[in-house]
Protein backbone atom coordinates (compact mmCIF):
# COMPACT_ATOMS: atom_id res chain seq x y z
CA UNK A 1 0.00 0.00 0.00
CA UNK A 2 1.53 3.26 -1.11
CA UNK A 3 0.93 6.33 0.96
CA UNK A 4 0.51 9.59 -0.92
CA UNK A 5 1.72 12.89 0.47
CA UNK A 6 -0.71 15.77 0.80
CA UNK A 7 0.45 17.58 -2.34
CA UNK A 8 0.51 14.36 -4.34
CA UNK A 9 -3.10 13.77 -3.30
CA UNK A 10 -4.13 17.08 -4.81
CA UNK A 11 -2.57 16.23 -8.18
CA UNK A 12 -4.01 12.73 -8.44
CA UNK A 13 -6.82 12.28 -10.89
CA UNK A 14 -9.08 9.32 -11.57
CA UNK A 15 -9.42 9.27 -15.35
CA UNK A 16 -10.24 6.93 -18.21
CA UNK A 17 -7.69 6.38 -20.95
CA UNK A 18 -9.91 8.40 -23.29
CA UNK A 19 -9.86 11.34 -20.88
CA UNK A 20 -6.08 11.09 -20.56
CA UNK A 21 -5.72 11.01 -24.35
CA UNK A 22 -7.90 14.10 -24.75
CA UNK A 23 -5.90 15.93 -22.06
CA UNK A 24 -2.66 15.01 -23.81
CA UNK A 25 -4.00 16.17 -27.17
CA UNK A 26 -4.96 19.55 -25.74
CA UNK A 27 -1.59 19.86 -24.00
CA UNK A 28 0.13 18.93 -27.25
CA UNK A 29 -1.50 21.91 -28.96
CA UNK A 30 -3.92 19.91 -31.10
CA UNK A 31 -6.37 22.26 -32.76
CA UNK A 32 -8.87 20.16 -34.68
CA UNK A 33 -10.35 16.71 -34.62
CA UNK A 34 -12.39 14.80 -37.15
CA UNK A 35 -14.14 11.62 -36.13
CA UNK A 36 -16.83 9.05 -36.53
CA UNK A 37 -18.33 7.19 -33.60
CA UNK A 38 -16.91 3.68 -33.12
CA UNK A 39 -16.55 1.60 -30.00
CA UNK A 40 -14.23 1.72 -28.07
CA UNK A 41 -12.79 5.02 -29.35
CA UNK A 42 -15.94 7.16 -29.37
CA UNK A 43 -15.19 8.80 -26.02
CA UNK A 44 -11.91 10.23 -27.29
CA UNK A 45 -14.01 12.11 -29.84
CA UNK A 46 -16.87 13.09 -27.53
CA UNK A 47 -14.39 13.95 -24.79
CA UNK A 48 -12.61 16.34 -27.12
CA UNK A 49 -15.95 17.86 -28.07
CA UNK A 50 -17.04 18.28 -24.42
CA UNK A 51 -13.77 20.10 -23.71
CA UNK A 52 -14.57 22.60 -26.48
CA UNK A 53 -12.11 21.44 -29.15
CA UNK A 54 -12.86 22.35 -32.80
CA UNK A 55 -14.27 19.30 -34.56
CA UNK A 56 -16.48 17.86 -37.24
CA UNK A 57 -18.29 14.54 -37.13
CA UNK A 58 -17.98 13.27 -40.69
CA UNK A 59 -20.11 10.83 -42.67
CA UNK A 60 -17.54 8.05 -42.30
CA UNK A 61 -13.94 7.40 -41.33
CA UNK A 62 -12.77 7.91 -44.89
CA UNK A 63 -14.00 11.50 -44.84
CA UNK A 64 -12.61 11.96 -41.32
CA UNK A 65 -9.18 10.83 -42.45
CA UNK A 66 -9.09 13.06 -45.51
CA UNK A 67 -10.44 16.05 -43.60
CA UNK A 68 -7.54 15.52 -41.16
CA UNK A 69 -5.17 15.62 -44.15
CA UNK A 70 -6.83 18.79 -45.45
CA UNK A 71 -6.57 20.63 -42.15
CA UNK A 72 -2.95 19.55 -41.78
CA UNK A 73 -2.14 20.84 -45.28
CA UNK A 74 -3.60 24.17 -44.18
CA UNK A 75 -1.35 24.11 -41.09
CA UNK A 76 -3.43 22.99 -38.12
CA UNK A 77 -2.50 20.21 -35.68
CA UNK A 78 -5.26 17.75 -36.40
CA UNK A 79 -6.02 14.19 -35.33
CA UNK A 80 -8.61 11.45 -35.26
CA UNK A 81 -9.45 8.38 -33.16
CA UNK A 82 -10.82 5.09 -34.36
CA UNK A 83 -10.81 1.31 -34.09
CA UNK A 84 -11.16 -1.90 -36.10
CA UNK A 85 -13.33 -1.40 -39.20
CA UNK A 86 -12.91 2.37 -38.90
CA UNK A 87 -9.16 1.91 -38.76
CA UNK A 88 -9.33 -0.08 -41.98
CA UNK A 89 -11.06 2.86 -43.69
CA UNK A 90 -8.72 5.51 -42.27
CA UNK A 91 -5.74 3.70 -43.75
CA UNK A 92 -6.79 5.16 -47.12
CA UNK A 93 -6.06 8.65 -45.77
CA UNK A 94 -3.04 7.42 -43.79
CA UNK A 95 -1.65 6.09 -47.03
CA UNK A 96 -1.87 9.57 -48.53
CA UNK A 97 -0.30 10.98 -45.37
CA UNK A 98 2.54 8.50 -45.74
CA UNK A 99 3.04 9.39 -49.40
CA UNK A 100 2.92 13.14 -48.82
CA UNK A 101 4.70 13.13 -45.44
CA UNK A 102 1.76 14.60 -43.55
CA UNK A 103 1.91 14.71 -39.71
CA UNK A 104 -1.33 12.77 -39.27
CA UNK A 105 -1.87 11.71 -35.64
CA UNK A 106 -4.27 8.83 -35.10
CA UNK A 107 -5.41 7.25 -31.84
CA UNK A 108 -6.33 3.60 -32.34
CA UNK A 109 -8.23 1.75 -29.63
CA UNK A 110 -7.83 -1.86 -30.74
CA UNK A 111 -10.87 -4.10 -30.71
CA UNK A 112 -11.32 -7.70 -31.83
CA UNK A 113 -10.95 -8.48 -35.50
CA UNK A 114 -11.26 -9.34 -38.27
CA UNK A 115 -14.51 -7.75 -39.44
CA UNK A 116 -16.69 -6.27 -36.73
CA UNK A 117 -15.11 -8.78 -34.31
CA UNK A 118 -15.67 -7.53 -30.80
CA UNK A 119 -15.97 -3.99 -29.51
CA UNK A 120 -13.57 -3.61 -26.61
CA UNK A 121 -10.22 -5.30 -26.79
CA UNK A 122 -7.46 -6.94 -28.74
CA UNK A 123 -3.91 -6.33 -29.90
CA UNK A 124 -4.84 -7.25 -33.44
CA UNK A 125 -4.23 -3.94 -35.19
CA UNK A 126 -0.45 -3.99 -34.84
CA UNK A 127 0.25 -4.95 -38.46
CA UNK A 128 -2.48 -2.60 -39.74
CA UNK A 129 -0.95 0.26 -37.75
CA UNK A 130 2.63 -0.49 -38.74
CA UNK A 131 2.06 -1.46 -42.36
CA UNK A 132 -1.48 -0.47 -43.34
CA UNK A 133 -2.29 1.03 -46.68
CA UNK A 134 -0.37 0.41 -49.88
CA UNK A 135 2.97 1.73 -48.68
CA UNK A 136 6.08 0.70 -46.82
CA UNK A 137 5.19 1.35 -43.20
CA UNK A 138 6.76 4.80 -42.96
CA UNK A 139 4.84 5.81 -39.87
CA UNK A 140 5.45 5.90 -36.13
CA UNK A 141 3.53 3.54 -33.86
CA UNK A 142 3.57 3.91 -30.06
CA UNK A 143 2.19 1.33 -27.63
CA UNK A 144 1.63 2.66 -24.08
CA UNK A 145 1.49 0.29 -21.16
CA UNK A 146 0.07 2.64 -18.51
CA UNK A 147 -1.99 5.81 -18.25
CA UNK A 148 1.13 7.88 -17.65
CA UNK A 149 2.65 6.44 -20.78
CA UNK A 150 -0.55 7.01 -22.71
CA UNK A 151 -0.28 10.71 -21.86
CA UNK A 152 3.44 10.93 -22.60
CA UNK A 153 3.29 9.02 -25.88
CA UNK A 154 0.31 11.02 -27.15
CA UNK A 155 2.37 14.18 -26.61
CA UNK A 156 5.30 12.45 -28.31
CA UNK A 157 3.15 11.40 -31.27
CA UNK A 158 2.25 15.01 -32.05
CA UNK A 159 5.81 16.21 -31.61
CA UNK A 160 7.43 13.45 -33.65
CA UNK A 161 4.82 13.78 -36.41
CA UNK A 162 5.34 17.51 -36.82
CA UNK A 163 9.09 17.44 -36.34
CA UNK A 164 9.82 14.58 -38.74
CA UNK A 165 6.77 14.68 -41.04
CA UNK A 166 5.56 11.09 -40.76
CA UNK A 167 2.11 9.91 -39.65
CA UNK A 168 2.02 8.79 -36.01
CA UNK A 169 -0.31 6.22 -34.45
CA UNK A 170 -0.97 6.01 -30.72
CA UNK A 171 -1.88 2.32 -30.47
CA UNK A 172 -3.93 1.42 -27.42
CA UNK A 173 -7.04 -0.65 -26.75
CA UNK A 174 -10.56 -0.44 -25.38
CA UNK A 175 -9.65 -1.64 -21.89
CA UNK A 176 -7.15 1.18 -21.53
CA UNK A 177 -9.51 3.76 -23.02
CA UNK A 178 -12.53 2.83 -20.97
CA UNK A 179 -11.07 1.88 -17.59
CA UNK A 180 -10.51 4.52 -14.96
CA UNK A 181 -7.16 4.64 -13.29
CA UNK A 182 -5.14 6.90 -11.10
CA UNK A 183 -2.84 9.28 -12.92
CA UNK A 184 -0.71 12.06 -11.60
CA UNK A 185 -0.17 14.57 -14.38
CA UNK A 186 2.08 16.72 -12.21
CA UNK A 187 5.32 15.36 -10.82
CA UNK A 188 5.48 15.38 -7.00
CA UNK A 189 8.20 17.99 -6.97
CA UNK A 190 6.65 20.40 -9.49
CA UNK A 191 6.50 24.05 -8.59
CA UNK A 192 2.91 25.17 -8.84
CA UNK A 193 2.88 28.32 -10.91
CA UNK A 194 0.01 30.79 -10.79
CA UNK A 195 -1.96 29.04 -13.53
CA UNK A 196 -1.31 25.58 -12.18
CA UNK A 197 0.26 24.28 -15.36
CA UNK A 198 2.05 20.97 -14.84
CA UNK A 199 5.64 20.31 -15.76
CA UNK A 200 4.42 17.81 -18.31
CA UNK A 201 2.02 20.37 -19.69
CA UNK A 202 4.85 22.89 -19.92
CA UNK A 203 6.87 20.49 -22.04
CA UNK A 204 7.82 22.00 -25.36
CA UNK A 205 5.48 21.44 -28.28
CA UNK A 206 6.83 21.27 -31.80
CA UNK A 207 4.80 23.97 -33.57
CA UNK A 208 2.60 23.24 -36.56
CA UNK A 209 2.98 25.25 -39.77
CA UNK A 210 1.13 25.52 -43.09
CA UNK A 211 2.40 22.75 -45.35
CA UNK A 212 0.71 24.61 -48.19
CA UNK A 213 2.15 28.06 -47.51
CA UNK A 214 -0.12 31.08 -47.76
CA UNK A 215 2.24 33.37 -49.61
CA UNK A 216 3.82 30.98 -52.08
CA UNK A 217 2.39 28.84 -54.85
CA UNK A 218 3.14 25.13 -54.42
CA UNK A 219 2.33 22.19 -56.65
CA UNK A 220 2.14 18.85 -54.90
CA UNK A 221 1.68 15.41 -56.35
CA UNK A 222 1.26 11.99 -54.78
CA UNK A 223 1.10 10.15 -58.11
CA UNK A 224 4.09 10.04 -60.44
CA UNK A 225 4.30 9.57 -64.19
CA UNK A 226 7.63 7.81 -63.96
CA UNK A 227 8.46 4.91 -61.67
CA UNK A 228 11.89 6.43 -61.08
CA UNK A 229 10.28 9.50 -59.50
CA UNK A 230 8.35 7.35 -57.02
CA UNK A 231 11.49 5.34 -56.32
CA UNK A 232 13.34 8.54 -55.49
CA UNK A 233 10.56 9.73 -53.15
CA UNK A 234 10.41 6.44 -51.29
CA UNK A 235 14.15 6.22 -50.83
CA UNK A 236 14.23 9.80 -49.62
CA UNK A 237 11.56 8.98 -47.01
CA UNK A 238 13.35 5.76 -46.08
CA UNK A 239 16.59 7.62 -45.45
CA UNK A 240 14.83 10.14 -43.24
CA UNK A 241 13.00 7.37 -41.39
CA UNK A 242 16.12 5.37 -40.71
CA UNK A 243 18.09 8.42 -39.66
CA UNK A 244 15.64 9.21 -36.90
CA UNK A 245 14.69 5.63 -35.99
CA UNK A 246 17.30 5.28 -33.27
CA UNK A 247 16.37 8.65 -31.82
CA UNK A 248 12.71 7.79 -31.59
CA UNK A 249 12.73 4.08 -30.79
CA UNK A 250 12.00 3.22 -27.16
CA UNK A 251 11.91 0.02 -25.17
CA UNK A 252 11.75 -1.10 -21.56
CA UNK A 253 14.04 -3.81 -20.24
CA UNK A 254 12.83 -5.40 -17.03
CA UNK A 255 14.99 -7.90 -15.14
CA UNK A 256 16.76 -8.86 -18.36
CA UNK A 257 20.46 -8.90 -17.45
CA UNK A 258 20.59 -12.49 -16.21
CA UNK A 259 17.34 -13.68 -17.76
CA UNK A 260 17.27 -17.18 -19.24
CA UNK A 261 13.70 -16.81 -20.43
CA UNK A 262 12.85 -13.53 -22.11
CA UNK A 263 9.21 -12.47 -22.32
CA UNK A 264 8.32 -9.99 -25.06
CA UNK A 265 5.03 -8.11 -24.77
CA UNK A 266 3.64 -4.63 -25.46
CA UNK A 267 0.82 -2.37 -24.28
CA UNK A 268 -1.54 -3.57 -21.59
CA UNK A 269 -0.32 -7.17 -21.84
CA UNK A 270 3.09 -5.98 -20.72
CA UNK A 271 1.57 -4.94 -17.40
CA UNK A 272 0.49 -8.51 -16.69
CA UNK A 273 3.81 -9.73 -18.03
CA UNK A 274 5.73 -7.53 -15.60
CA UNK A 275 3.69 -8.92 -12.71
CA UNK A 276 4.39 -12.41 -14.00
CA UNK A 277 8.13 -11.69 -14.05
CA UNK A 278 7.94 -10.56 -10.41
CA UNK A 279 5.98 -13.68 -9.43
CA UNK A 280 8.34 -16.03 -11.30
CA UNK A 281 11.42 -14.34 -9.89
CA UNK A 282 10.03 -14.99 -6.40
CA UNK A 283 10.04 -18.65 -7.38
CA UNK A 284 13.62 -18.33 -8.51
CA UNK A 285 12.95 -18.46 -12.23
CA UNK A 286 15.42 -16.32 -14.18
CA UNK A 287 12.93 -14.53 -16.36
CA UNK A 288 12.87 -11.00 -17.72
CA UNK A 289 10.72 -8.83 -19.97
CA UNK A 290 11.56 -6.85 -23.09
CA UNK A 291 8.84 -4.34 -23.92
CA UNK A 292 8.90 -2.42 -27.19
CA UNK A 293 7.33 0.99 -26.54
CA UNK A 294 7.61 2.09 -30.16
CA UNK A 295 6.47 -0.71 -32.47
CA UNK A 296 7.55 1.30 -35.46
CA UNK A 297 10.41 2.05 -35.59
CA UNK A 298 11.02 -1.10 -33.62
CA UNK A 299 13.67 -0.70 -30.89
CA UNK A 300 15.91 -3.03 -32.80
CA UNK A 301 19.19 -2.05 -31.18
CA UNK A 302 17.85 -2.75 -27.70
CA UNK A 303 16.24 -5.99 -28.87
CA UNK A 304 19.44 -7.34 -30.40
CA UNK A 305 21.38 -6.40 -27.28
CA UNK A 306 18.98 -8.12 -24.89
CA UNK A 307 18.54 -11.22 -27.04
CA UNK A 308 22.25 -11.72 -27.37
CA UNK A 309 22.84 -11.85 -23.61
CA UNK A 310 24.51 -15.23 -23.10
CA UNK A 311 21.94 -16.18 -20.52
CA UNK A 312 18.92 -16.02 -22.86
CA UNK A 313 17.87 -19.50 -23.94
CA UNK A 314 14.23 -18.97 -24.82
CA UNK A 315 12.01 -16.10 -25.91
CA UNK A 316 8.24 -16.13 -25.39
CA UNK A 317 6.25 -13.53 -27.32
CA UNK A 318 2.98 -12.80 -25.51
CA UNK A 319 0.10 -10.97 -27.24
CA UNK A 320 -3.66 -10.77 -27.66
CA UNK A 321 -3.30 -11.53 -31.36
CA UNK A 322 -2.16 -14.37 -33.59
CA UNK A 323 1.47 -13.44 -33.94
CA UNK A 324 1.44 -9.78 -34.97
CA UNK A 325 3.95 -8.70 -32.32
CA UNK A 326 5.89 -11.91 -32.96
CA UNK A 327 6.10 -11.14 -36.67
CA UNK A 328 7.54 -7.65 -36.28
CA UNK A 329 9.89 -8.83 -33.52
CA UNK A 330 11.31 -11.72 -35.54
CA UNK A 331 11.62 -9.45 -38.56
CA UNK A 332 13.79 -7.03 -36.62
CA UNK A 333 15.91 -9.51 -34.71
CA UNK A 334 19.43 -9.75 -36.13
CA UNK A 335 19.63 -12.97 -38.17
CA UNK A 336 22.80 -14.16 -36.46
CA UNK A 337 21.03 -14.26 -33.09
CA UNK A 338 19.78 -17.80 -32.73
CA UNK A 339 17.34 -18.19 -29.86
CA UNK A 340 14.40 -20.53 -29.45
CA UNK A 341 11.04 -18.74 -29.90
CA UNK A 342 7.79 -19.74 -28.21
CA UNK A 343 4.45 -17.96 -28.36
CA UNK A 344 1.52 -17.22 -26.07
CA UNK A 345 -1.15 -15.96 -28.47
CA UNK A 346 -4.71 -15.18 -27.41
CA UNK A 347 -6.33 -13.15 -30.19
CA UNK A 348 -8.91 -10.77 -28.75
CA UNK A 349 -8.61 -12.03 -25.18
CA UNK A 350 -6.98 -10.36 -22.20
CA UNK A 351 -3.97 -12.17 -20.77
CA UNK A 352 -3.61 -12.33 -17.01
CA UNK A 353 -0.53 -12.74 -14.89
CA UNK A 354 -1.45 -16.27 -13.81
CA UNK A 355 -1.69 -17.50 -17.41
CA UNK A 356 1.72 -16.11 -18.22
CA UNK A 357 3.22 -17.71 -15.11
CA UNK A 358 1.69 -21.06 -16.05
CA UNK A 359 2.89 -20.73 -19.64
CA UNK A 360 6.46 -20.10 -18.52
CA UNK A 361 6.32 -22.97 -16.05
CA UNK A 362 4.99 -25.31 -18.76
CA UNK A 363 7.62 -24.25 -21.27
CA UNK A 364 10.58 -24.26 -18.88
CA UNK B 1 6.58 29.65 -63.10
CA UNK B 2 7.64 29.25 -66.73
CA UNK B 3 5.38 31.04 -69.20
CA UNK B 4 4.41 27.90 -71.03
CA UNK B 5 3.97 24.44 -69.55
CA UNK B 6 2.95 21.84 -72.13
CA UNK B 7 -0.36 20.31 -71.10
CA UNK B 8 -0.36 16.60 -70.37
CA UNK B 9 -4.03 16.37 -71.29
CA UNK B 10 -5.08 14.61 -74.52
CA UNK B 11 -5.42 16.82 -77.59
CA UNK B 12 -9.01 18.08 -77.59
CA UNK B 13 -9.60 17.47 -73.86
CA UNK B 14 -11.95 19.86 -72.11
CA UNK B 15 -9.88 20.17 -68.89
CA UNK B 16 -7.43 22.84 -70.12
CA UNK B 17 -10.38 24.98 -71.28
CA UNK B 18 -12.14 24.80 -67.92
CA UNK B 19 -8.90 25.37 -66.02
CA UNK B 20 -7.83 28.32 -68.14
CA UNK B 21 -11.23 29.97 -67.70
CA UNK B 22 -10.92 29.39 -63.93
CA UNK B 23 -7.48 31.00 -63.97
CA UNK B 24 -8.82 33.98 -65.93
CA UNK B 25 -11.62 34.58 -63.43
CA UNK B 26 -9.23 34.36 -60.48
CA UNK B 27 -6.69 36.59 -62.17
CA UNK B 28 -9.29 39.19 -63.06
CA UNK B 29 -10.39 39.34 -59.43
CA UNK B 30 -6.85 39.16 -57.98
CA UNK B 31 -7.62 35.88 -56.26
CA UNK B 32 -4.79 33.68 -57.56
CA UNK B 33 -2.90 33.70 -54.27
CA UNK B 34 -5.95 33.13 -52.13
CA UNK B 35 -7.10 30.18 -54.25
CA UNK B 36 -6.19 26.58 -53.45
CA UNK B 37 -7.01 23.80 -55.89
CA UNK B 38 -7.51 20.24 -54.69
CA UNK B 39 -7.51 17.46 -57.28
CA UNK B 40 -9.07 14.02 -57.33
CA UNK B 41 -7.60 11.11 -59.30
CA UNK B 42 -8.30 10.58 -62.97
CA UNK B 43 -7.56 13.03 -65.74
CA UNK B 44 -7.85 16.00 -63.36
CA UNK B 45 -4.68 14.87 -61.57
CA UNK B 46 -2.77 16.14 -64.59
CA UNK B 47 -3.61 19.66 -63.46
CA UNK B 48 -1.26 19.37 -60.48
CA UNK B 49 1.29 21.82 -61.88
CA UNK B 50 -0.81 23.45 -64.57
CA UNK B 51 -2.01 26.69 -63.01
CA UNK B 52 -0.37 29.49 -60.99
CA UNK B 53 -2.46 28.37 -58.02
CA UNK B 54 -1.38 26.20 -55.06
CA UNK B 55 -2.51 22.74 -56.15
CA UNK B 56 -2.33 19.28 -54.61
CA UNK B 57 -3.56 15.82 -55.50
CA UNK B 58 -5.60 13.71 -53.11
CA UNK B 59 -7.16 10.26 -53.59
CA UNK B 60 -9.98 9.11 -55.85
CA UNK B 61 -13.28 10.36 -54.50
CA UNK B 62 -11.55 12.09 -51.59
CA UNK B 63 -10.90 15.63 -52.81
CA UNK B 64 -14.15 16.94 -51.33
CA UNK B 65 -13.49 15.86 -47.71
CA UNK B 66 -9.88 17.02 -48.05
CA UNK B 67 -11.02 20.50 -49.12
CA UNK B 68 -13.64 20.49 -46.35
CA UNK B 69 -10.74 20.01 -43.91
CA UNK B 70 -8.55 22.55 -45.66
CA UNK B 71 -11.20 25.28 -45.71
CA UNK B 72 -12.16 24.70 -42.08
CA UNK B 73 -8.51 25.15 -41.11
CA UNK B 74 -7.92 28.12 -43.40
CA UNK B 75 -11.20 29.94 -43.67
CA UNK B 76 -9.83 32.85 -45.69
CA UNK B 77 -8.75 30.58 -48.55
CA UNK B 78 -10.76 30.12 -51.73
CA UNK B 79 -11.00 26.32 -51.75
CA UNK B 80 -11.74 24.50 -54.99
CA UNK B 81 -12.26 20.78 -55.46
CA UNK B 82 -11.70 19.66 -59.05
CA UNK B 83 -13.18 16.24 -59.73
CA UNK B 84 -14.49 14.09 -62.57
CA UNK B 85 -17.94 12.59 -62.85
CA UNK B 86 -16.66 9.31 -61.36
CA UNK B 87 -14.87 10.91 -58.42
CA UNK B 88 -17.87 13.13 -57.72
CA UNK B 89 -20.86 10.88 -58.37
CA UNK B 90 -19.54 7.37 -57.73
CA UNK B 91 -16.73 6.82 -55.24
CA UNK B 92 -17.00 10.33 -53.79
CA UNK B 93 -20.77 10.77 -53.83
CA UNK B 94 -21.23 10.10 -50.12
CA UNK B 95 -18.83 12.85 -49.15
CA UNK B 96 -20.22 15.23 -51.74
CA UNK B 97 -23.80 14.85 -50.50
CA UNK B 98 -22.70 15.43 -46.92
CA UNK B 99 -20.57 18.44 -47.79
CA UNK B 100 -23.61 19.92 -49.56
CA UNK B 101 -25.86 19.01 -46.63
CA UNK B 102 -23.53 20.71 -44.16
CA UNK B 103 -23.23 23.75 -46.45
CA UNK B 104 -19.43 23.51 -46.46
CA UNK B 105 -18.01 26.70 -47.96
CA UNK B 106 -16.09 25.08 -50.80
CA UNK B 107 -16.54 25.19 -54.58
CA UNK B 108 -16.77 21.83 -56.32
CA UNK B 109 -16.08 21.74 -60.07
CA UNK B 110 -17.35 18.49 -61.58
CA UNK B 111 -15.94 17.83 -65.05
CA UNK B 112 -18.52 15.59 -66.70
CA UNK B 113 -17.43 13.74 -69.83
CA UNK B 114 -19.66 10.70 -69.14
CA UNK B 115 -16.74 8.24 -68.89
CA UNK B 116 -13.81 7.21 -66.71
CA UNK B 117 -11.29 8.74 -69.07
CA UNK B 118 -7.88 7.99 -67.58
CA UNK B 119 -8.56 4.25 -67.30
CA UNK B 120 -9.82 3.89 -70.87
CA UNK B 121 -13.47 4.92 -71.02
CA UNK B 122 -15.40 2.73 -68.58
CA UNK B 123 -18.98 3.43 -67.58
CA UNK B 124 -19.48 6.36 -65.23
CA UNK B 125 -22.52 7.51 -63.26
CA UNK B 126 -23.26 9.99 -66.05
CA UNK B 127 -22.85 7.57 -68.96
CA UNK B 128 -25.90 7.80 -71.22
CA UNK B 129 -28.22 4.84 -71.53
CA UNK B 130 -27.09 2.74 -74.49
CA UNK B 131 -23.68 4.44 -74.65
CA UNK B 132 -21.02 1.88 -75.50
CA UNK B 133 -18.13 1.93 -73.05
CA UNK B 134 -15.15 -0.19 -72.10
CA UNK B 135 -17.12 -1.84 -69.28
CA UNK B 136 -20.41 -2.02 -71.22
CA UNK B 137 -19.39 -2.89 -74.77
CA UNK B 138 -23.01 -3.77 -75.58
CA UNK B 139 -24.23 -0.45 -74.23
CA UNK B 140 -24.87 0.97 -70.74
CA UNK B 141 -28.13 -0.41 -69.34
CA UNK B 142 -28.65 2.44 -66.85
CA UNK B 143 -29.87 6.02 -66.99
CA UNK B 144 -27.32 8.71 -66.09
CA UNK B 145 -27.27 10.45 -62.71
CA UNK B 146 -28.22 14.12 -62.62
CA UNK B 147 -25.85 15.44 -59.97
CA UNK B 148 -26.86 19.06 -59.38
CA UNK B 149 -30.53 18.03 -59.51
CA UNK B 150 -29.84 15.52 -56.76
CA UNK B 151 -28.06 18.02 -54.54
CA UNK B 152 -30.81 20.60 -54.80
CA UNK B 153 -32.73 18.45 -52.32
CA UNK B 154 -29.92 18.66 -49.84
CA UNK B 155 -28.34 22.14 -50.04
CA UNK B 156 -29.15 25.08 -47.82
CA UNK B 157 -30.33 28.56 -48.85
CA UNK B 158 -27.41 30.62 -50.12
CA UNK B 159 -25.80 27.68 -51.97
CA UNK B 160 -25.16 27.72 -55.71
CA UNK B 161 -25.73 24.80 -58.08
CA UNK B 162 -25.34 25.00 -61.84
CA UNK B 163 -24.40 23.16 -64.99
CA UNK B 164 -22.55 24.53 -67.98
CA UNK B 165 -20.12 23.29 -70.65
CA UNK B 166 -16.55 23.92 -71.78
CA UNK B 167 -17.87 25.37 -75.04
CA UNK B 168 -19.97 27.95 -73.14
CA UNK B 169 -17.14 30.22 -71.94
CA UNK B 170 -19.37 33.19 -71.11
CA UNK B 171 -21.72 31.08 -69.00
CA UNK B 172 -18.86 29.17 -67.37
CA UNK B 173 -17.17 32.44 -66.43
CA UNK B 174 -20.40 33.85 -65.03
CA UNK B 175 -21.03 30.72 -62.98
CA UNK B 176 -17.46 30.69 -61.64
CA UNK B 177 -17.85 34.26 -60.46
CA UNK B 178 -21.15 33.40 -58.80
CA UNK B 179 -19.59 30.34 -57.14
CA UNK B 180 -16.73 32.42 -55.76
CA UNK B 181 -19.18 34.94 -54.31
CA UNK B 182 -21.13 32.04 -52.81
CA UNK B 183 -18.01 30.70 -51.11
CA UNK B 184 -17.07 34.14 -49.85
CA UNK B 185 -20.54 34.39 -48.32
CA UNK B 186 -19.87 31.08 -46.53
CA UNK B 187 -21.95 28.68 -48.61
CA UNK B 188 -21.57 25.56 -50.75
CA UNK B 189 -21.24 25.80 -54.52
CA UNK B 190 -21.05 23.18 -57.27
CA UNK B 191 -20.75 23.61 -61.02
CA UNK B 192 -21.01 20.59 -63.29
CA UNK B 193 -19.11 21.31 -66.49
CA UNK B 194 -19.84 19.18 -69.55
CA UNK B 195 -16.51 18.42 -71.16
CA UNK B 196 -14.84 16.83 -74.18
CA UNK B 197 -13.21 13.41 -74.23
CA UNK B 198 -12.37 12.70 -77.89
CA UNK B 199 -10.03 9.88 -76.88
CA UNK B 200 -12.78 7.78 -75.33
CA UNK B 201 -15.71 9.11 -77.36
CA UNK B 202 -13.62 8.12 -80.41
CA UNK B 203 -14.40 11.38 -82.12
CA UNK B 204 -12.10 13.80 -83.86
CA UNK B 205 -12.14 17.51 -84.59
CA UNK B 206 -15.59 18.99 -84.99
CA UNK B 207 -17.23 15.62 -84.23
CA UNK B 208 -16.23 16.08 -80.60
CA UNK B 209 -18.04 19.40 -80.31
CA UNK B 210 -21.06 17.93 -82.10
CA UNK B 211 -21.05 14.97 -79.71
CA UNK B 212 -21.22 17.25 -76.71
CA UNK B 213 -23.81 19.58 -78.24
CA UNK B 214 -26.09 16.91 -79.70
CA UNK B 215 -25.82 14.03 -77.25
CA UNK B 216 -24.95 15.55 -73.86
CA UNK B 217 -26.65 18.94 -73.79
CA UNK B 218 -30.19 17.58 -74.42
CA UNK B 219 -29.78 15.23 -71.44
CA UNK B 220 -27.74 17.40 -69.05
CA UNK B 221 -29.58 20.73 -69.06
CA UNK B 222 -27.43 23.86 -68.76
CA UNK B 223 -28.22 26.65 -66.38
CA UNK B 224 -28.56 27.42 -62.71
CA UNK B 225 -30.42 24.87 -60.63
CA UNK B 226 -33.21 26.52 -58.69
CA UNK B 227 -34.27 25.25 -55.30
Amino acid sequence: MKFWSMSENKNRKFMTGSEVTVQAAFDAGAEMMYGYPITPATEVFTGWIKRGGAYLQTEDEIAAGFAVCGSILAGKKTFSATSGPGHVLIQDALSMAEGMRLPFVLVVGQRGGPSSGTVIYSQQEVILSCFGGNGEGMRFVYSPSSLNELYRLTRKAFNDAWKYRFPAILLTDGYTLKTKGVINLEPLSSQREGRGVSNSQREENIPSYPLVPENKITHWQNIYTFEDDLYYEINSAKEDFHKIAEEIAEAEEYETTDAEILLIAHGIVASSTKDAVDELRKQGVKVGMFRPITLRPYPKKQLDKVCSFHSVKKIIVIESALGQLARITRDQLAPEIDVNFEYLQKPGLGIEMEEIVKCVEDLK
Amino acid sequence: MPDFIPAKFCPGCGYPIALTLLKNVLQKNSLLEKAVLGLDIGCNLLAWNFLPISTFQTHHGRVVPTMVGFKRARNNSLSFALVGDGGAYAIGLQSLIHAAKRDEAITVLVINNTVYGMTGGQTAPTTLKGQKTDSHPEGNPDEPLMGPELFKNVVKPGSFLARTAVNEPKQLTEFLEKAIKTQEAGHFSLIEILSFCPTNWKTSGVETIKYLDERLKPVFRLGEINF
